[in-house]
């Protein structure tokens, strides 16, 4: 089923850790297994942020070596990071397996990234100015708890909570994807995608990786592929929804944008509301209530739409 | 049981055989014998409570109501519903129920002769399985809406998503703004009424009832057809509009009437090359 939610404070920025965090545990039942954020907050010009992990959840109860495994695959990031001429300038350990670096590098990112992912059973989550992406087994509550989420100061920031169905209960296979190397995109999506074997083949033929087996990848490698061609975030979408075939409802997000798409069935929930200042996308409107305790009018985005507003 | 053999075959169907209760007031000629039932609990209406749903879970909002029922009150006020799931369903008795904020999904679904008003938003699949009573939305719906309703009136005041009135079995489903697409799909009785405009579909396999809008239609589904609006539809549609205060801007007279082309019904029968027809 999952649950997918996003929000964007257009004039200001705000606890988008905590606000988030509220949405996604408010859908818990519609996914318990995965908890994932995408948070955004202010951008640097000059340094990006890393989200990276270095095993999963699950492997560090399997015996004891994994433990001194972790640790020479991290001190493997940093001396590969140091001969790439990254400079970094803050290292954090923010669980025994997963990381955040604040760098400044001024080479070619995916030259970088993929380095980096040579080293065994590291996967980079993120790269960005302002994208954040933390992803993580259990609910929201306990992932926002795990990874200091809750007074995250940002702008924007989509979510997900995941119900296992086609692909393993692990941080694998959890969403927000990463469009891998693109900067700062993000995308979280519920349905099923029918043609994603044959476009994932394109895609990876135009020199794309897969991390997971997932179908939601698709749409975020789909997402920076049509970016990187010219389209902007809306076109893009749009021919998201005349190429990508099934029943699906995703939402995406850029550095400064956020934007929501249906598909032509509308088989897959959204309600939405807009106000001057803010917007808030959920699979239920009891995640915008959780936020929101007051009556507010929200409505459902209709079939084909596609929305994106800006921070 | 009111004799409703002769019913079915008068509209055309060949083998239903229509049973239970609620059947017996499916086809009746009087609209009031729509709303309510003559075996409804003994309540009063004018012994009136409030519920602050705020903390609690939908099971124990729907057993309160449930308990104030037994207890004689007829008119409840639900306060703080939070768009929470599920909440005034299963009621089938007569009721004069309020809720003072939004609801999420499956809404006052498998009701029986309330009459219900929300006063904020729905979520999906408000009102589904309705047989009898009044559900009125005064602002916006989420998608399969009313689905598969069998009697009374299901009122959305403001726009609805897709699928409404989905597998609709009886009854009047309303619709102030616009609706999304595939609504009627599957439709066997009953009436839609749509103010706005009507999305992609409309009327999609239908095989009977009847659809009228008062706005644009993208396009019609698989054997959804035209059909002539008589003066019938128009003093009928005057009525049930003016019940819940609700008008069309170009009138009533200017409305599509959208009914089944039946050939669905044949299918199995017909020529590949007439197959293709109706496909």
């Amino acid at each position: 089923m999952c649950g997918i939610a996003g929000l964007i404070h257009r004039e200001k920025s705000s606890d988008v850790g905590g606000e988030l965090t509220s949405m996604l545990q408010a859908l818990k039942h519609r996914g318990p297994d995965s908890t994932g954020f995408a948070l955004y907050g202010k951008p640097s010009n000059s340094e990006c942020v890393m989200r990276f992990k270095l095993a999963e959840q699950e492997d560090l109860k399997k015996g004891f070596q994994i433990h001194d495994d972790v640790k020479e695959r991290q001190a493997e990031v940093d001396r590969r990071m140091e001969e790439m001429g990254v400079r970094l300038t803050k290292k954090e350990v923010v669980t025994e397996y997963a990381c955040r670096y604040r760098f400044t590098f001024d080479g070619e990112m995916k030259r970088l990234a993929d380095y980096l992912e040579d080293v065994e059973d590291v996967e980079i989550l993120s790269i960005g100015h302002g994208l954040e992406l933390i992803k993580d087994l259990g609910d929201a509550n306990t992932v926002s708890a795990q990874y200091d989420l809750s007074g995250f100061e940002g702008t924007h920031a989509i979510g997900h909570t995941r119900m296992a169905t086609e692909s393993d209960v692990d941080i694998r296979s959890a969403h927000p994807y990463w469009a891998y190397p693109f900067n700062d995109i993000s995308v979280v999506h519920n349905g099923q995608l029918t043609n994603y074997w044959s476009f994932r083949r394109e895609m990876e033929r135009r020199g794309h990786r897969f991390v997971s087996n997932c179908d939601s990848e698709l749409i975020a490698v789909y997402i920076a592929d049509r970016i990187d061609q010219g389209d902007d975030l809306e076109a893009a979408m749009e021919r998201s929804i005349e190429e990508l075939d099934g029943v699906f409802t995703y939402v995406v997000a850029t550095e400064d944008k956020l934007g929501m798409a249906k598909d032509v069935m509308a088989a897959k929930p959204m309600v939405l509301y807009e106000s001057d200042e803010f917007v808030a996308l959920a699979s239920e409107e009891v995640a915008i209530r959780s936020i929101f305790p007051h009556e507010i009018d929200t409505y459902d985005p209709y079939e084909g739409e596609v929305r994106v507003w800006q921070r | 049981m009111a004799k409703i053999d002769s019913r079915p075959s008068e509209m055309g169907m060949r083998t239903e055989q229509l049973t239970g209760r609620t059947q017996e007031v499916f086809f009746s000629v009087e609209e009031s014998a729509n709303l309510t039932y003559p075996w409804a609990s003994d309540v009063d209406f004018e012994k009136h409570t409030k519920i602050d749903a705020q903390d609690g879970s939908a099971s124990e909002i729907n057993q309160r109501i449930r308990t104030l029922m037994e207890e004689g009150y007829g008119s409840i006020s639900i306060l703080n519903p939070g768009a929470k799931h599920s909440l005034g369903v299963g009621i089938l008795s007569r009721l004069s129920l309020r809720f003072e904020g939004s609801l999420g999904y499956f809404g006052c679904g498998l009701l029986d002769g309330p009459n219900v008003v929300v006063t904020g938003r729905v979520g999906w699949s408000c009102a589904e399985n309705m047989m009898a009573g009044t559900v009125v939305i005064e602002k916006n719906a989420g998608s399969t809406f009313g689905a598969a309703i069998r009697g009374g009136d299901l009122v959305c005041r403001g726009d609805v998503g897709s699928r409404t009135g989905i597998n609709q079995k009886g009854g009047t489903i309303i619709v102030g703004g616009r609706t999304g697409a595939f609504s009627g799909f599957m439709m066997q009785r009953g009436r839609m009424v749509i103010l706005g405009d009507a999305g992609k579909n409309l009327g999609d396999s239908m095989y009977d009832g009847t659809i009228y809008v008062g706005g644009k239609i993208a396009d019609l589904g698989v054997d959804a057809v035209e059909g002539d609006l008589t003066e019938f539809d128009c003093e009928w549609l005057k009525r049930k509009l003016n019940l819940y205060g609700m008008e069309v801007s170009n009138g009533v007279e200017n409305m599509t009437k959208i009914v089944s082309g039946k050939q669905l019904w044949n299918y199995d029968n017909l020529e590949p090359s007439e197959k293709k027809l109706v496909l």
